[in-house]
């Protein structure tokens, strides 16, 4: 187990990268704690996948640094960095037997048969797989398939970090909850460094202690699940991050207050920032459909079971609110009001009032 | 429950016919002459199974088989191994792979008879360029028609040119089917690059090969053109493989009873090995 840290990276996949553009990865400066659970968050072509190989050293990053415990393994080829990766699609060797594809990692790098077969079986109790032991893997399910190449990531004890790129893409829904859950609880077993990359949010959110948001090749937040979900540091984590995403609402600011169409909105802590087009954020959880407040009309009602999306036009601005219970007909005349201590003002897209001290 | 649908019926029927009139009833005229004794006129004797009898007795068609055997074996040691090698050398990313690509079919393109001539010329020990460079420059004797290891030597060259690109383009095939993720699991379980072909690129590429050994030995036991073209089946009868004897019997000595008999043996066995080979390569694949 090590700590990693990620000193100054860059990478271009261009040879001779000029603007900011021509890079997918923009300088990225991370520390991973010691047997910690990450999630890399993203969507497509935001560049995680690219940072978890340069992690695992598939890729050389164009610049910077990658440190292992404070020690520099930039240059060094992957079997070398004692990591281990899952990938998208599970990677099985056809040929072989369950067995004989756990202990591969090990029989390569010279570990005697008592200690495979030791390794292995330990492995495989906690996969729930010591039945099929015996049988190849070629014909096996892809949640199965997808176990053991998780398996051959954790068979090693050494390993450094253990890297997720979206390992339940091929697995059937159902099945997804219960590998997630298995995950989860592996790592409370093994405490090895995990990174799970997904464009998920709720992989992200279940699994991870920590969530790293990434997009356009920079990292927009890292907190907990929580952390994300009531402070987003960016419009975009807002978005991303919910469903439905955060209500961003373009503001006027005046008189020292923000004001949505007209309507004065009461903030969450002070401004912080005076510069830039003010927009306010408001998650539909903190929308309350009520009889006072900001004047709306229903436009649309989507019942998702437990609870209905209202969305309401105040002025040319749409707005979604939650509710519990009888929502609004579409067409009704209602009022909005927002929860205050939930209530943020973005500029330019980045945060710009204070948190409350919690 | 099942329902019967007879519509069926009339879209097979096309492929009935066609297959009835370019194989099944060709075949059946070929039965007919293998039972029968001809001595022209249209005039002709039941024999019953004597063409088979005699010929499966008779040494001359044990020879031929035996060299076509040889020749199939040899040929398939040298392809096969050849092919993959040259296949993995092959770039899978890049500007080179479409040059790699027209430059392995090239081969292939050349007609048959086109081959054999092309070789013999190459050969000829006085004006072939091959030819000359071996008795002249490197003094080392080499003459087709004089000595049977060279007139070996050259039809087996002569297939290895022409159709190791087929082996190649298969395998090719199949190795760049691969997802790179195996080779970077590879990596990271710290395979050696014997490891990764034994476990990753030989089992991705069994299909495409059985196949291309499947062809390659059709292709090769009924081996006819080039052969003919080449050496005429000599020195000697040194290299009258099959196929070529066969023709001698039909058309040389108009024997054609026992070329019919002949002709029916050759495909059986062609089907026999074929369909023995697949079955047991795809045995696995069914369970």
């Amino acid at each position: 187990m090590a700590k990693i840290t990620l000193s100054k990276l860059r990478h271009s996949y261009m040879a001779n990268p000029a603007s900011p553009d021509d890079y997918a990865l923009k300088q990225i400066d991370l520390d991973w704690s010691d047997g910690g659970a990450y999630a890399l968050l993203g969507p497509s072509g935001c560049g995680k996948s690219t940072l978890l190989n340069i992690i695992s050293g598939l890729l050389m990053p164009s610049e910077g640094q990658v440190l292992f415990d404070d020690r520099d393994v930039t240059a060094f080829p992957p079997d070398q960095r004692n990591i281990a990766q899952v990938f998208q699609f599970p990677v099985i060797y056809d040929t072989m037997t369950v067995f004989d594809n756990l202990a591969f990692p090990l029989r390569n790098r010279g570990v005697d048969e008592a200690r495979v077969a030791e390794r292995v079986t330990e492995i495989a109790t906690m996969l729930e797989v010591t039945d099929m032991l015996g049988t190849k893997a070629a014909g096996l399910s892809p949640d199965n398939k997808q176990k053991i190449s998780m398996g051959r990531g954790l068979v090693r004890d050494d390993v450094n970090v253990v890297m997720f790129d979206e390992p339940l893409t091929v697995i059937d829904p159902h099945l997804k909850w219960k590998l997630r859950s298995k995950l989860k609880e592996l790592h409370q077993k093994l405490r090895a460094t995990m990174i799970y990359v997904t464009h998920d949010q709720t992989e992200a959110l279940t699994f991870a202690d920590q969530v790293v948001v990434m997009q356009d090749g920079e990292i927009v937040q890292i907190g907990t699940p929580v952390e994300l979900f009531e402070r987003p540091a960016h419009t975009f984590v807002g978005h991303f991050i919910g469903s439905p995403g955060m209500n961003v609402l373009a503001a006027e600011m005046r008189d020292g207050g923000a004001f949505l169409n007209g309507h004065h909105i009461a903030l969450d802590g002070a401004v912080t920032a005076q510069e830039g087009a003010p927009q306010i954020g408001i998650r539909p959880e903190f929308v309350q459909i009520s009889d006072t407040g900001l004047p709306a009309t229903v436009r649309k009602v989507a019942d998702i079971g437990r609870h209905s999306v209202v969305e309401a036009m105040v002025g040319d601005t749409a707005i979604k609110a939650i509710t519990e219970g009888t929502a609004p007909q579409q067409g009704a005349a209602v009022h909005l009001q927002f929860q205050q201590n939930q209530t943020r003002l973005y500029r330019d897209g980045w945060l710009a009032t204070e948190g409350r001290p919690t | 429950m099942r329902t019967q649908n007879n519509k069926a019926w009339f879209f097979v029927l096309p492929v009935l016919l066609l297959v009835a009139f370019n194989a099944l009833i060709p075949m059946m005229t070929v039965v007919n002459y293998s039972v029968q004794e001809t001595f022209g006129n249209n005039v002709f004797f039941w024999e019953g199974l004597r063409w088979f009898e005699e010929l499966l007795n008779s040494d001359r068609f044990h020879a031929a088989l035996g060299r076509q055997f040889l020749f199939t074996g040899l040929i398939l040691l040298i392809e096969v191994p050849l092919g993959i090698i040259i296949a993995l050398s092959m770039p899978r990313k890049g500007p080179w792979v479409p040059v790699c690509l027209v430059l392995m079919a090239l081969p292939m393109l050349i007609p048959w008879n086109v081959v054999g001539a092309m070789w013999n010329i190459f050969t000829l020990p006085d004006i072939g360029l091959l030819g000359y460079l071996m008795n002249t420059t490197l003094g080392i004797e080499y003459d087709m028609t004089q000595s049977p290891f060279a007139a070996w030597a050259t039809i087996i060259t002569m297939d290895v040119w022409h159709w190791t690109s087929l082996v190649v383009l298969l395998s090719y095939a199949g190795l760049v089917s691969i997802p790179d993720a195996y080779y970077q699991a590879a990596k990271i379980d710290g395979a050696s690059p014997f490891k990764v072909f034994r476990y990753i690129q030989l089992p991705k590429m069994k299909q495409v090969l059985t196949i291309a050994i499947l062809l390659r030995f059709m292709d090769s036991f009924n081996i006819y053109t080039e052969v003919f073209v080449l050496t005429g089946g000599g020195p000697g009868n040194s290299t009258t493989l099959l196929s070529i004897d066969l023709v001698k019997i039909a058309l040389g000595q108009f024997d054609l009873g026992p070329a019919a008999a002949m002709s029916l043996i050759y495909f059986a066995i062609t089907l026999l090995v074929s369909w023995l080979f697949y079955t047991l390569m795809t045995k696995d694949d069914a369970k």
